[in-house]
């Protein structure tokens, strides 16, 4: 078991003949993902890596008469929107933007159209999800990850990939790792996720690392107090950060007197939730949560 | 991006909604030639990317010529510090005149991104010219905040329940506003305040417009109005090169790649009793031109002690990573020590170029080990 993703998966990529596309393509086959085709403007009847290209997500279901589980979007940002929006009315169920720079306004159009066709969005601007030893798809080191219990579910990428290394590094794996992207807009949201991990059997303890900016962290501790009997652990990263700057993440930015990482730590803490002081103790501090039970 | 007042009233113009009339200067002879077509009383205005000037100094009324004088000379090249430019300070080397006007009521209104409910939200209130959070805070009633659907547009319904709760038909300057959030792809415009006057009807006293970033690419006549005098010169130079650069104030510099584990990284450095000297994110590329940039940008900073590279590679190799560092901080005559970490393929290799390279590198393999080599330095 897993969430969202698995080895059953059946995915495609848009984009899949741009540089980063089909480097991620190759990195994900590798892994085992079940990639059945992709898309590229005007590459239709190309193949890559043995698989067709089609014009769009619609040729693609109509002439391999398949409806994909999963679509990777890897197309440039202004592209982004109508990919997003053509895999949906295709039919995808699940959709993964790893496209960075999408305008906010572009995004509250697409999640209206989401929300009418019932399609989830992960992302954008993330590194997508990997269900450990089943389905990669996005652009996350596989040989850091490990199968195990662990559901991680991060605003961050490279941050991700730390707290899933120093768990790997002590003999510790992961069931599934979401990156939701560091947006102020973005599909799927931290309650989203916990709610999944709640319901996954192979999924013991759940590690939610957040940053400051918005209060995605805080709607998450609300919800966690009332829904989640799994264990908790948290980090959130930028207390270190000054007021009114933006860190990367169109996201991460504390304005007036809201978002900063003082007030998340103390909602989470509020509820139960351990937060760890250092970004090094993510690892340990979940070990120890495990052996404690 | 954030533009000046005089910038966003150029806007405001386009868009149908009054401005009082007025001029730029940049030298009290230029301004004093243009004075005769403004009258008195007018106001002067510091233009620097900051609010609550006013309480800062950097706003005056004049009611006459000499008193125009004082105040524009004591405006001019003042260095403003306001709440809202925290710790730094802004010279002031653009004016604003404009008109005087005969206030009646004062208003706010404002429309930004509404993150909860994914929509765009217009906020009013009666009590405009004040610091609206602390209106909210303390007198809540006083505002209304209105979310508006992106594709349905506003409705006549919302336009009621504003116009009723600031007391006035403003809806026309909530439309032409809205329309100049839309289609300018803004991700703030404020008018704090806008008045009411007996004479001219509905106008903008003030105005702050900051754009999406992400959207500029459409708005090519936008570019123009960036004005590089009102940014850090080092955060400028690394955007060029597609650095995400943020000058601190203390003295460890850092190059991460990734923004989480950048923030995560300053955090670190906090936690060992130092002080990060930069928020650095070279992005997932993290080539040797990238790289060799950045280290140019980092030494720059004169306060910088030590630096910590903090590289979480994944895809990329660490070797060629190590090769990067070794070359840049070889061509830079780099002096000061440089810890790093680095972590993804081939990363042994990494360490071994670094350690055979005749530089003093401190080499670290986790977060802990970063740690001591800061508590070492």
């Amino acid at each position: 078991m897993a969430i969202f993703v698995n080895k059953n998966s059946k995915v495609i990529v848009q984009g899949i003949t741009g540089s980063q596309g089909a480097f991620h393509t190759e990195k994900c086959l590798e892994y085992g993902t079940q990639i059945i085709g992709g898309t590229s403007p005007n590459k239709e009847g190309q193949e890559i890596f043995g698989l067709r290209v089609f014009n769009t997500v619609g040729n693609l279901v109509t002439k391999l008469g398949v409806v994909p589980d999963v679509s990777m979007i890897f197309v440039p940002p202004k592209f982004a929107k109508n990919a997003i929006i053509e895999a949906a009315d295709a039919g995808v169920g699940l959709v993964v933007c790893i496209t960075e720079g999408i305008p906010v306004l572009e995004m509250m159009e697409v999640k209206k159209h989401l929300a009418q066709k019932g399609t989830r969005l992960i992302g954008p601007n993330c590194p997508g999800i990997i269900s450990s030893e089943e389905c990669k798809i996005g652009i996350m080191p596989a040989h850091i990850h490990k199968k195990g219990p662990v559901g991680i579910i991060s605003r961050s990428g490279t941050l991700t990939y730390e707290a899933v290394y120093q768990l790997t590094q002590l003999g510790i794996g992961q069931s599934t790792c979401i990156g939701i992207g560091g947006d102020p807009i973005i599909g799927t949201n931290f309650i989203d996720c916990l709610k999944e991990f709640e319901k996954d059997p192979e999924t013991k303890v759940i590690c939610l690392v957040g940053e400051i900016g918005g209060d995605a962290e805080e709607q998450a501790a609300e919800f966690i107090k009332d829904n989640i009997t799994k264990p908790v652990v948290s980090f959130i990263a930028g207390v270190s950060a000054p007021k009114g700057k933006r860190m990367g993440h169109a996201g991460a930015i504390i304005s007036g007197k809201k978002g900063s990482a003082q007030d998340k730590i103390k909602a989470l803490q509020d509820v139960g939730i351990t937060v760890c002081t250092s970004p090094s103790e993510i690892g340990i501090t979940i070990s120890k949560v495990i052996s404690s039970k | 991006m954030k533009i000046h007042e005089y910038q966003a009233k150029q806007l405001f113009k386009e868009f149908n909604i009054a401005v009082p009339k007025g001029f730029l200067a940049d030298g009290y002879d230029e301004a004093l030639k243009n004075i005769k077509d403004i009258g008195f009383p007018c106001v002067v205005k510091a233009q620097v990317h900051s609010g609550a000037r006013g309480k800062a100094g950097g706003i005056k009324l004049a009611r006459d010529i000499s008193e125009f004088e004082t105040h524009f000379n004591n405006i001019l090249g003042m260095e403003l510090k306001s709440i809202q430019t925290g710790d730094e300070t802004k010279i002031v080397r653009k004016i604003w005149v404009e008109q005087g006007v005969n206030i009646d009521k004062e208003l706010y209104l404002a429309i930004t991104v509404n993150r909860n409910t994914e929509k765009i939200v217009i906020i009013a209130s009666p009590s405009g010219g004040m610091d609206i959070e602390e209106v909210a805070e303390k007198s809540p009633e006083k505002i209304i905040k209105e979310d508006i659907d992106i594709i349905d547009g506003i409705t006549a319904d919302s336009l009621a329940k504003i116009n009723a709760c600031v007391g006035f038909d403003i809806s026309a300057a909530v439309c032409n506003l809205y329309n100049l959030f839309v289609q300018k792809d803004c991700s703030l415009v404020e008018i704090n305040p806008l008045v009411i006057t007996k004479e001219a009807g509905v106008i903008a006293i003030d105005g702050k417009i900051n754009f999406d970033d992400n959207a500029l690419y459409k708005h090519s006549e936008l570019l123009e109005l960036r004005d590089l005098d009102e940014e850090n010169p080092l955060e400028v130079e690394a955007s060029k090169f597609n650095l995400n650069y943020i000058k601190l104030d203390g003295t460890i510099a850092c190059m991460v790649n990734g923004a989480g584990l950048a923030m995560a990284t300053m955090d670190l450095i906090k936690l060992s009793g130092k002080s990060p000297a930069n928020f650095l994110d070279v992005g997932g590329g993290a080539s040797k031109e990238n790289i060799e940039n950045a280290f140019r940008i980092l030494l720059s900073d004169e306060n910088v002690e030590a630096i910590l590279i903090n590289i979480f590679g994944g895809i990329l190799r660490c070797d060629i990573l190590a090769k990067g560092v070794k070359d840049a901080a070889q061509a830079l005559d780099i002096k000061i020590p440089i810890i790093v970490r680095l972590e993804g393929t081939n990363k042994e290799k990494g360490a071994e170029i670094l350690s055979n390279s005749g530089l003093k590198f401190f080499v670290a393999h986790n977060l802990d080990e970063i740690s001591k080599a800061l508590g070492e330095l």
